[in-house]
């Protein structure tokens, strides 16, 4: 990719110490891996650390300082993140909990977990709580975890055999 | 793009006919080429190859499926077919895909009757679709004041979004989201910045990028399609004018190749937008006591005729003067000067921004480019001196954009920060009392590394140079490359001591064996020079005997009579203030004007009204010495007429001999033929001597004229208007020198100079130079403040 004229006046903009040191340093282990001349090969993890580092989600700012950062085209950074479903760029809760309702799943019952996770916070899959603690993210297709359908995935962790009560205790865990 | 330069050629056949291709082509260059039709959506010549869009899908024999002949290689012995069962089935497959999802609202969309889309369903569309789905619907976004969107229509097939990264080298639109959801924008709600965006008006194959302000105002098989000339740079882009009812609707880019290619900047396409502006004066107006009255043409020329009569009566005929806009067309500059001859004064000049002259003896027959446009793209090093480029011609910046991306070496000197699409290979940025420091550090690197030897004048004025690195990689990219050249830019040229920069940029150009080419102000500045509408140099250039006065030599004199031809000095000339002073002090100030303003109706006297460039027939040449003729196209508003017209029956009322032209062709013949065989020679530096220049000390004030208020039509184009691009009457300074001065964001400040003091908002602005201050020319608060007349003093108010 082609990369030229990032616009002075919007560089000028910019704020700084949007990224924490921590989430520098961490863009920085990867940018290691690459060329110096290929950065923008580590915008993948640099948005998963910007996300991390705002709880769950990325914002414009957030997502400008990786440009700038990585010297790409903010809107390079923008189709990025907005093509990647683990990338969120709407804000919401910090725990992202993700059902897997793909056909063994649903035949073990996934519905029932859908709904019962509804009902327990009173909000629809694709929302999140008001207390910005727990993210429904959107119906999940099948996250190769057959085997142990019904199942879901919360912050990057398998649960698998899932029933209402065992989806209290995982839940009800989180901080 | 990506024609592979080599010299194999092969042989294909496409339907049945034998072609010869270069190999490595792909098969839609050559189908292009031999005038072979194939659909296609996403493939433009331009741009780099996606192959998304899969509409120009074609046969090939061998292969197992259709391939896409914007991304298929061309190979010895390749049969391809282009209408067999297979190529069409797979075409009409796709164009079902494509209409899944575009709506059915053809009769409300600006593109319907030009849509590439609209025009591939009728031959590859099916009736009605087997797909009962919802549409997608996509929420528009508002990109800035000349594109409009309607995103529900996109196609996907990334043409904008190429042009932004390829071409005008700033990435600004994107595909974001996926699947279904994927859709064309910004993102974030932002207006789209480059100069040359709205190419991507034309580039977008379906409506879902259109002109705003043309939007609902006409339907395409409503206007007449006609040529015309851009007024607005020296590159004199080819257009074609989109008429309806004799009104300029639309403006979009004709091909030229050797010109503009197939692009058009910003300015040039919605400048139109001004012509129909309520500042338009629509019929002649005499000031009888104070009053302004309308009358009709006989009227005003006869008071013209005999109230300058009456002036030269009792005056000498140096007590009349002309100033004119440089793009005014070589036939009105050509007749303007011969009247103002006629006359007896040498008083004409169109040099508006320039302040120092005091080497014009020494010029060329004209100043130009010293290369054909296309002669840019292959340039392997160039050094910009106070040149905004990017903004100030940017067709031009396109050509050197891509010599760049070819591993040219550009440098600039420059007074701002501006900022270019291409990495710079060296950049200076400082005040204007240190441009020529700067430009005699290159000059003293490369004596130093040639042994060259320079005029006694100059080596004195080297002694004190302290050459740095920038100096010398400058200096070592220009010199005994192939192909490289020095530009002298409007920042430069505008200059207090301009005359001095250009003996240093001659002088580098010419041990550095380097090119010197001159970007010139206006349309036309090359017209201007050839057709005498300068006050040292008669028709072809030729020297003159009896100089005339130039303009800040007609204002400091306080002439009795003036004559104005398209323009508003108050604003265009570099010392506005004085412009106006000057001319309200005059016995008669007549005005041969589109606009008329506030200001105007002060100074002026008689009114004439004219003709904008698109109604008007006439010539431009360009900077490279492109002579251009183009047919007015649209009305003239009102009374309006073509100015050479008004100047043709003025030279009959005045009696003068030799005004019998029939129409602007036989203007423009004599013109010719006065001027002669010529050929543009900038290889002489201009001055032979070199007076001292005396550094000013304190805050520097620059001036430039941002990109869209060059000229009067510009100012009063909306849209244009509308972009950041214009003149905004702030003072740009940056934040350690405002620091210093005690200023603040969206403070006021006053600024002196001399006996004049105004106040300012003051706008941080990184790009300025410490201790300098920066304003925009053309601009009425402004004017009073020149960049020509030393420091200023700054202080919080």
């Amino acid at each position: 990719m082609l990369r030229f004229g990032i616009n002075n006046l919007d560089m000028a903009e910019v704020k700084e110490n949007i990224l924490t040191q921590h989430t520098i340093e961490e863009i920085d282990k990867w940018l290691a891996k690459y060329p110096a001349d290929r950065k923008q090969s580590a915008v993948l993890a640099a948005l998963r650390e910007a996300q991390h580092q705002n709880k769950g989600y990325l914002t414009p700012e957030l997502m400008d300082a990786v440009a700038d950062y990585l010297g790409m085209p903010k809107i390079a950074v923008y189709e990025v993140a907005s093509f990647y479903s683990m990338l969120e760029t709407k804000a919401c809760g910090r725990h992202s909990v993700s059902i897997c309702t793909n056909i063994s799943c649903m035949l073990m019952g996934s519905d029932a977990i859908v709904e019962h996770i509804e009902k327990k916070y009173s909000i629809k899959i694709g929302e999140s709580t008001d207390d910005g603690r727990i993210f429904l993210k959107q119906e999940e297709e099948c996250l190769a975890a057959c085997c142990g359908g019904p199942m879901m995935m919360v912050d990057h962790v398998y649960y698998e055999n899932l029933t209402p009560e065992k989806v209290d205790e995982i839940l009800d865990e989180l901080d | 793009m990506s024609v592979v330069m080599s010299e194999d050629q092969i042989t294909i056949e496409v339907d049945g006919k034998e072609l010869s291709a270069r190999k490595g082509q792909m098969i839609i260059e050559v189908t292009d080429a031999n005038d072979i039709y194939i659909p296609r959506f996403c493939y433009h010549n331009k741009l780099s190859i996606a192959a998304n869009c899969r509409m120009c899908l074609v046969e090939v024999e061998k292969a197992p499926k259709a391939l896409p002949a914007c991304a298929t290689p061309v190979m010895e012995g390749m049969k391809i077919k282009t209408q067999s069962k297979a190529a069409v089935e797979a075409q009409k497959a796709i164009m079902e895909f494509l209409l899944i999802n575009h709506p059915l609202d053809c009769p409300i969309c600006d593109q319907g009757g030009e849509c590439e889309l609209q025009d591939l369903a009728m031959g590859y569309g099916q009736d009605v679709s087997r797909y009962q789905e919802k549409k997608r619907v996509v929420k528009d976004k508002n990109i800035g004041p000349l594109i409009q969107t309607d995103l529900t229509r996109c196609i996907h097939c990334t043409r904008c979004v190429r042009f932004g990264e390829e071409v005008a080298g700033l990435r600004e639109m994107g595909a974001t989201g996926r699947g279904e959801n994927m859709t064309i924008g910004t993102y974030i709600e932002k207006s789209v910045d480059s100069e040359m965006s709205g190419n991507i008006i034309d580039l977008c194959p379906v409506g879902a990028l259109t002109s705003k302000p043309f939007r609902y105002s006409a339907r395409t098989w409503e206007l007449i399609q006609r040529d015309t000339i851009a007024p607005h740079d020296c590159v004199g882009s080819n257009m074609h004018a989109h008429i309806k009812i004799d009104r300029l609707k639309r403006v979009v880019p004709a091909n030229n190749e050797a010109i503009n290619e197939v692009w058009l900047s910003d300015r040039d396409r919605f400048s139109y937008e001004g012509i129909y502006s309520d500042d338009r004066l629509t019929t002649p107006m005499i000031k009888k006591n104070g009053e302004w009255q309308e009358v009709d043409w006989d009227v005003a020329l006869t008071e013209v005729k005999n109230k300058l009569a009456n002036i030269l009566s009792s005056q000498t005929a140096e007590s009349f003067g002309v100033i004119a806009s440089p793009s005014s067309t070589l036939e009105e500059l050509y007749l303007l000067q011969k009247i103002c001859r006629a006359l007896g004064s040498n008083n004409i000049d169109s040099r508006l921004r320039q302040s120092d002259l005091s080497d014009q003896d020494d010029a060329p027959v004209f100043p130009w480019l010293g290369m054909p446009i296309e002669y840019m793209e292959t340039l392997n090093s160039a050094l910009l001196i106070g040149s905004n480029i990017r903004k100030e011609q940017p067709i031009l910046n396109h050509r050197l954009r891509k010599a760049a991306l070819r591993g040219c070496q550009v440098s600039a000197i420059n007074m701002i920060d501006y900022a270019f699409n291409y990495d710079l290979a060296n950049k200076l940025v400082v005040s204007p009392n240190h441009m020529l420091d700067e430009c005699l550090g290159v000059l003293k690197a490369l004596v130093d590394e040639t042994g060259a030897s320079v005029p006694q004048s100059i080596t004195d004025k080297l002694a004190g140079i302290t050459v740095s690195e920038s100096h010398k990689a400058i200096a070592e990219s220009l010199n005994d490359v192939e192909n490289s050249a020095v530009f002298f830019g409007l920042g430069a040229n505008s200059h207090q001591a301009s005359s001095q920069l250009r003996t240093i940029a001659g002088l580098i150009a010419s041990i550095s064996n380097s090119k010197l080419g001159y970007l010139s102000e206006g349309a036309n500045s090359t017209g201007a020079w050839l057709s005498g509408a300068v006050p040292h140099r008669l028709v072809g250039g030729q020297k003159n005997a009896t100089p005339g006065k130039s303009i800040a030599e007609m204002l400091d004199a306080g002439l009795n009579a003036y004559f104005i031809l398209n323009t508003e000095p108050e604003l265009d000339y570099w010392n506005g203030a004085d412009a106006q002073t000057a001319l309200s002090n005059a016995e008669m100030v007549v005005a041969m004007t589109p606009y008329i303003s506030d200001a105007m109706k002060d100074y002026a006297d008689v009114l004439l009204p004219i003709a904008v460039f698109a109604e008007t027939s006439g010539s431009y040449m360009n900077v490279a010495g492109e002579l251009q003729s183009t047919n007015g196209v649209s009305a003239p508003v009102g009374e309006a007429r073509p100015a050479w017209k008004v100047l043709r029956v003025l030279g009959n009322y005045f009696d003068l001999d030799g005004f019998d032209y029939v129409t602007s062709t036989d203007v423009l013949a004599e013109a010719l033929t006065a001027i002669g065989d010529i050929t543009p020679d900038n290889d002489k530096h201009w001055a032979e001597t070199f007076s001292d220049n005396t550094q000013s000390s304190g805050i520097a004030c620059i001036k430039d004229v941002p990109m869209n208020s060059v000229d009067a039509i510009c100012r009063r184009s909306k849209p244009l208007q509308a972009t950041s691009d214009i003149a905004d009457g702030k003072l740009h300074v940056n934040s350690s020198t405002a620091a210093s001065l005690g200023l603040t964001q969206d403070g006021m400040a006053n600024v002196e100079q001399d006996d004049n003091a105004i106040q300012l908002t003051v706008l941080f602005d990184e790009r300025v130079p410490d201790n300098s201050v920066y304003l925009h020319s053309a601009n009425a608060a402004t004017n009073s403040i020149n960049a020509s007349l030393g420091s200023v003093k700054v202080s919080k108010v």
